[in-house]
């Protein structure tokens, strides 16, 4: 079907969302590729299978006026380390952990009988929590640009209409200039979510005062952080809310094709883009005289090959056009001229995706949600040593206090905190101190950080900072791109010193030379790559520094992460000469005679621990 | 775009330069680069050309366009501090054995050390060694040396419209390679040798052949035959503090016959011999209206070029020999009999501008039963080095004249060496005016001059001929798809493959200026000038050599087909 005014739009949002409320029972099954990865495909079609065996299932359909249950594949719950997950509305009964065998409960008590399965809902703390939003995680959250990843089939277009979808596009259409679109968008004080945070109404207003044959859309969703999955999660769980943003964004600047650079890594994300871009042209909303407006756009998937670089602007155009991922000198950007050397808008995922919200409710409101010189929300991703890791969406201004501790629930087992580390492999590692600090742009800048993508790394007191800083060392020289000289030798050469301190093999010097490495790897590279790589080095030297210094000088690692700083030792008074270590030892580095005390060779003692759980005495002692 | 900047306090006038790296230079400053060439696009990957404005904020000046009453400073603390760190780090990571390397001396990562004062590296060494591809007749690729510029890269797409060198893979293990790692022998190379010319180190350097001369040369049962190529003896001079463009021909003469050559001849003689038969043949293909335009085939790497990227326009290459290959066949010929009846060897050696002449004269149709026409091929540069190694003081050797019969060339000849040159002999060679007057109209029908492209219309026995002059093989590719197109109709092409012509080869001294060219093209028409034959045909030893051996044998100047294959393994 083709709709081919705004009227045609709006009478077709009604009839979809009264469809959709004949469904007086959802089942939302997470298709997000976490829970896909645990199985969540099998208990969708499992709970179909047995909904559709009781004649009560109903899909979203125009000529159908049946009532019944409705079973779908919905975007990520961001709650993923308790996947597969199964949400029930209206109930909002959050359902985890969800395995087939449930899936006969989950019909028969819940859909047919409307009583909770309460075993399957999150609990703590010997407390149930059978609602999503009374789940401390969910609880502190503000879901504006995940407001319907989990709430709606990620591959209905007609769902996506049903919640307002596309109305944004008619509006800025049919009521609105492009002008207007690009001071509403300024005045929202939307900035980019790809790590920049540069105001996007005055980037689309710039491209729109570019006088050019054709301008370009390009949607970054080249998300190469390591463990960051925002940008993904839109992709997947509402690609409608991505095209529609991009669409508008065309019209804003006077653009008639857009470009997703996504990830091949990403398949889902490719499948559900390629299937939402068909259906949006098939409904007249994408492609030529879109709603009879005389408005056209068209927008293309580009799939990069897995570089880190290529989320990098100018590396992402030329991957595009099918040259090296390498990123150019500036000026000229990417405004005057980028993609094939034009006039370009160029966006993250998630850029988009606040944009149709923005011009249905206005940009006061958007203003209303965190602070007024950087509003709206984030999207993070929460991993490392919290108790709940996932995807969340705070509003601006959060304090990393409540992301940890109330929404991430505290350190696993009870550790005490050390650090965080933020804004993917290049970010700055946070301490203790800066608990307090609300998280946006200018408030992270003045510490030295960056909200980047929106990577959350929480560490316990059990991890080594060097070792942190050498990890995001080797992943950024390994992703650096080569081009210019001090990313490329300066990354390898920190890499260098940083892999020798955790070794044991630190000079006094590092330290030093560590610094002056830094200052000039971030003060002379090419590009955003390597004007950030040294951050996380920075980082743990100003506020680490003191471990650095016991690598080096006492060549301990007082985390007793580093393996080859570890000394083992045999307690010659608690040793009763077994020799069960010398046994067990694949160094043969344990040495002595039976009824005698044993001794490590440390020269030839690998470090690897063995020997420590072998000793029936417990006479074998790390030190 | 016009107004007034600071560099270091010192106001300066900027108008229309695109990056204040230019700005900086008029101010005299020397600013370090490594990836910056005026005729490549900017790339902006080496940062040593940083500088910092007034509120600390650091910028590439390759790539910063200029601003009126923008205020930099090109020597601070932090600068200072940072080019030290990036050439330490460069270093780091390069072959560091210097002396005996081929660069040594004229290495840019050198000088710039020495300049820096780089007294230590506090990091590890290069922690790989990829093997030396010395498979090319001309270029030897060292990629240990390789720093990463992109220059050559730039140089042989942008420029050469060639591209057989490119950057593959990433991070630290980037490096500079050719498709699918081949050697560059194996590839479509053209032997242009203009990526050694801009490599600042010494990852791309002419293949070295001076050793060999040495050998020949200490062999008393050779004679050494050298032919010394018109654009040489405009720049070797540079090389030992002379002007460019300073003809320095009577001091070479001086400086081989020192060095132990029998005979020293010119190889502008054979190129007279060239304009001869490649008019004839013009005016041949003229008469049939076939196989036009005529495309000149003086130039080696423009033959490989068209072999390689057009092969179906193959048959429009004259089929005349270049210079050096009619000198040598017809040298060979000429010592043929006497050969027969002593022991002595004859041995031709040629100097030469170029490193595609190298690979030219390695081809197998200018080899007789084994036998080279062209023996041994070194560059200006080679040449210079062999000077030096002799112990011969270069400016103080008094002037020395060529060997006859083959050290008489015209003016025309001696043109061979500049852009446009082949095509205004070539000129007054068909032109049946033999007047003063015909020789000025020439000169200004639009042949001279450095733009890439030029064209000109002569009348000639009553006939419109359209000429085209190219160099840089890029405009030459260019040139060919817009022939092709039917855009454009030329009776006669003249290519050079690189800027200028022979005198930009990549064997002559590296210009340390644009403006070096053009003071070398200006030496070249001054001999032309002085000379007293103007056409090649008026040159009496051509004459004496037409009656003689070439009498029965023009076919020692012609190749006798173009179907060479692309490849060696094809």
């Amino acid at each position: 079907m083709r709709i081919k005014s705004a009227k045609e739009l709006e009478s077709c949002s009604l009839l979809f969302s009264e469809a959709m409320a004949r469904q007086n029972k959802k089942v939302l099954v997470c298709a997000g590729t976490g829970c896909i990865a645990s199985g969540s495909i099998e208990i969708y079609k499992r709970i179909r299978e047995l909904v559709e065996g009781k004649g009560l299932l109903v899909d979203v359909e125009l000529d159908e006026e049946k009532e019944g249950i409705g079973v779908k594949k919905s975007g990520c719950h961001g709650f993923c380390e308790m996947g597969p997950i199964v949400r029930i509305e209206p109930d909002n009964y959050l359902y985890l952990k969800v395995s087939p065998e449930d899936c006969e409960s989950i019909v028969e008590e819940t859909l047919i009988k409307g009583i909770p399965v309460e075993r399957l809902m999150y609990t703590s703390e010997g407390k149930i929590y059978p609602r999503q939003e009374e789940i401390p995680f969910y609880r502190k959250q503000t879901r504006v640009v995940l407001e319907n990843c989990g709430r709606i089939d990620a591959g209905s277009i007609r769902e996506y209409i049903a919640r307002d979808g596309y109305k944004a596009l008619c509006k800025a259409l049919f009521s609105m200039t492009q002008e207007e679109v690009c001071r509403e968008i300024s005045a929202s004080n939307l900035r980019g979510r790809g790590g920049g945070g540069y105001p996007t109404g005055r980037k689309w207003s710039q491209v729109l005062a570019q006088k050019a044959d054709i301008k370009y859309v390009v949607c970054n969703g080249d998300e190469g952080d390591p463990g960051a999955f925002m940008d993904r999660s839109i992709m997947e769980g509402d690609p409608h809310r991505v095209l529609e943003g991009m669409i508008i964004a065309g019209f804003a600047t006077g653009s008639s094709e857009g470009y997703i650079y996504v990830r091949a890594e990403y398949p889902l994300a490719v499948e559900r883009l390629k299937e939402a871009i068909r259906q949006a042209e098939e409904y007249g909303l994408l492609g030529d005289n879109i709603l009879n407006s005389g408005f056209s756009f068209n927008i293309y998937i580009n799939q990069g090959a897995g570089a880190f670089v290529c989320g990098e602007g100018s590396a992402l155009t030329a991957s595009i056009e099918g040259e090296r991922g390498s990123p150019r000198v500036k000026p000229p950007r990417t405004v005057e001229a980028g993609l094939w050397g034009k006039p370009t808008v160029l966006n993250n995922v998630e850029t988009f995706a606040n944009v149709p919200r923005i011009i249905i409710n206005g940009s006061a409101w958007y203003k209303s949600i965190g602070p007024e010189k950087s509003p709206g929300t984030k999207a993070f991703a929460l991993t490392g040593n919290v108790n709940n890791t996932g995807l969340i969406e705070v509003p601006m201004g959060t304090t990393l206090r409540e992301v940890i501790f109330e929404i991430g629930g505290g350190i696993k087992d009870n550790k005490k905190f050390k650090a965080v580390q933020i804004g993917g492999p290049s970010g700055a590692c946070l301490t203790e101190e800066h608990l307090d600090l609300p998280l946006d742009f200018d408030s992270l800048k003045k510490v030295g950080a960056m909200i980047g993508s929106g990577g959350l790394v929480v560490m316990d007191e059990d991890t080594c900072m060097v070792e942190v800083a050498r990890f995001f060392m080797n992943f950024t020289q390994n992703e650096s791109c080569g081009k210019c000289i001090p990313c490329r030798e300066g990354t390898k050469r920190m890499l260098e010193i940083l892999e020798r301190i955790v070794s044991g093999k630190g000079r006094p010097e590092d330290i030093d030379l560590l610094g002056e490495l830094a200052e000039t790897v971030s003060s002379t590279s090419l590009c955003g790559l390597g004007k950030t790589a040294a951050n996380p080095v920075v980082s743990t030297l100003k506020y680490f520094r003191a471990e650095y210094a016991s690598h080096i000088i006492q060549k301990r690692c007082p985390s007793g992460t580093c393996k080859a700083l570890r000394i083992i030792g045999i307690d010659s008074k608690m040793c009763k000469g077994c020799g069960k270590c010398a046994r067990v030892c694949p160094a043969k580095a344990i040495e002595g005679e039976i009824k005698k005390p044993y001794r490590i060779n440390q020269d030839k003692c690998v470090k690897c621990g063995v020997c420590l759980e072998s000793c029936p005495f417990s006479a074998i002692k790390e030190g | 775009m016009k107004g007034i900047m600071f560099i270091d306090g010192q106001k300066i006038e900027f108008d229309g330069e695109k990056h204040i790296l230019e700005v900086i230079r008029k101010a005299g400053i020397d600013l370090p680069t490594f990836c910056y060439h005026s005729e490549l696009s900017v790339y902006g990957a080496c940062r040593m050309c940083i500088v910092e404005d007034k509120w600390g904020g650091i910028m590439t000046s390759c790539s910063t366009p200029p601003k009126d009453g923008l205020e930099v400073y090109t020597n601070t603390p932090r600068l200072q501090k940072y080019r030290r760190m990036i050439l330490e780090l460069m270093l780091s990571n390069h072959d560091r054995d210097c002396t005996v390397c081929d660069k040594s001396g004229k290495c840019k990562l050198q000088e710039l050390a020495v300049r820096f004062g780089i007294k230590r590296i506090r990091f590890g060494t290069r922690d790989k060694s990829i093997p030396v591809d010395r498979s090319s007749t001309s270029i030897v690729r060292n990629p240990n040396k390789c720093i990463m510029c992109g220059d050559c890269v730039r140089m042989c797409e942008e420029v050469q419209g060639v591209g057989v060198l490119g950057i593959a893979y990433r991070g630290s293990k980037i490096m500079v390679t050719t498709p699918f790692n081949k050697n560059l022998g194996e590839v479509n190379c053209v032997s242009c040798g203009q990526c050694t010319a801009v490599c600042p180190t010494g990852a791309l350097v002419v293949k070295n052949e001076t050793e060999k001369v040495w050998e020949v040369l200490h062999n008393k049962n050779n004679r050494v035959i050298a032919q010394i190529a018109p654009a040489v003896r405009v720049a070797i001079g540079e090389e030992f503090g002379l002007k460019p463009g300073e003809t320095a021909l009577g001091k070479i003469v001086a400086a081989l016959r020192k060095m132990g050559f029998s005979e020293v001849y010119d190889t502008g003689f054979a190129a007279d011999l060239t304009v001869m038969e490649e008019s004839r043949e013009f005016l041949e293909r003229l008469d049939r209206k076939e196989k036009l335009p005529l495309f000149t085939s003086c130039c080696p790497a423009w033959v490989r070029y068209v072999e390689q990227k057009f092969p179906d326009l193959k048959d429009n290459l004259s089929t005349c020999r270049s210079p050096q290959q009619m000198f040598g066949a017809v040298i060979k010929e000429h010592y043929k009999l006497v050969q027969e009846f002593s022991a002595v060897k004859t041995v031709v050696v040629s100097i030469m501008p170029c490193t595609a002449k190298k690979f030219e004269a390695s081809r197998p149709e200018f080899a007789v039963n084994g036998e080279r026409d062209v023996d041994i091929v070194i560059t200006t540069q080679e040449l210079a080095s062999m000077i030096r190694e002799a112990g011969i003081v270069f400016n103080e050797l008094e002037q020395e004249a060529l060997d006859m019969p083959f050290g008489l060339s015209s003016g025309a000849g001696i043109m061979f060496g500049v852009t446009g040159g082949v095509s205004e002999a070539v000129l007054r060679r068909c032109c049946g005016e033999k007047t003063v007057g015909s020789l000025k109209e020439l000169e200004f029908c639009g042949v001279r001059g450095m733009a890439g492209v030029k064209e000109a219309c002569v009348k000639i026995n009553g006939r419109d001929i359209k000429v085209a002059v190219v160099h840089g093989l890029k405009n030459a590719g260019e040139l060919i798809e817009s022939i092709r197109r039917g855009e454009k109709v030329y009776d006669f092409v003249e290519v050079m493959a690189c800027a200028g012509g022979c005198i930009g080869g990549a064997g002559q001294p590296v210009p340390s200026s644009s403006s070096v060219k053009v003071q070398r093209a200006k030496g070249i028409y001054a001999a032309d000038r002085v000379s007293q034959i103007k056409r090649s045909e008026e040159n009496p030893m051509i004459i004496a050599l037409y009656n003689g051996i070439l009498n029965e044998k023009r076919n020692l100047m012609h190749v006798s087909s173009r179907n060479r294959s692309i490849r060696k393994e094809e």
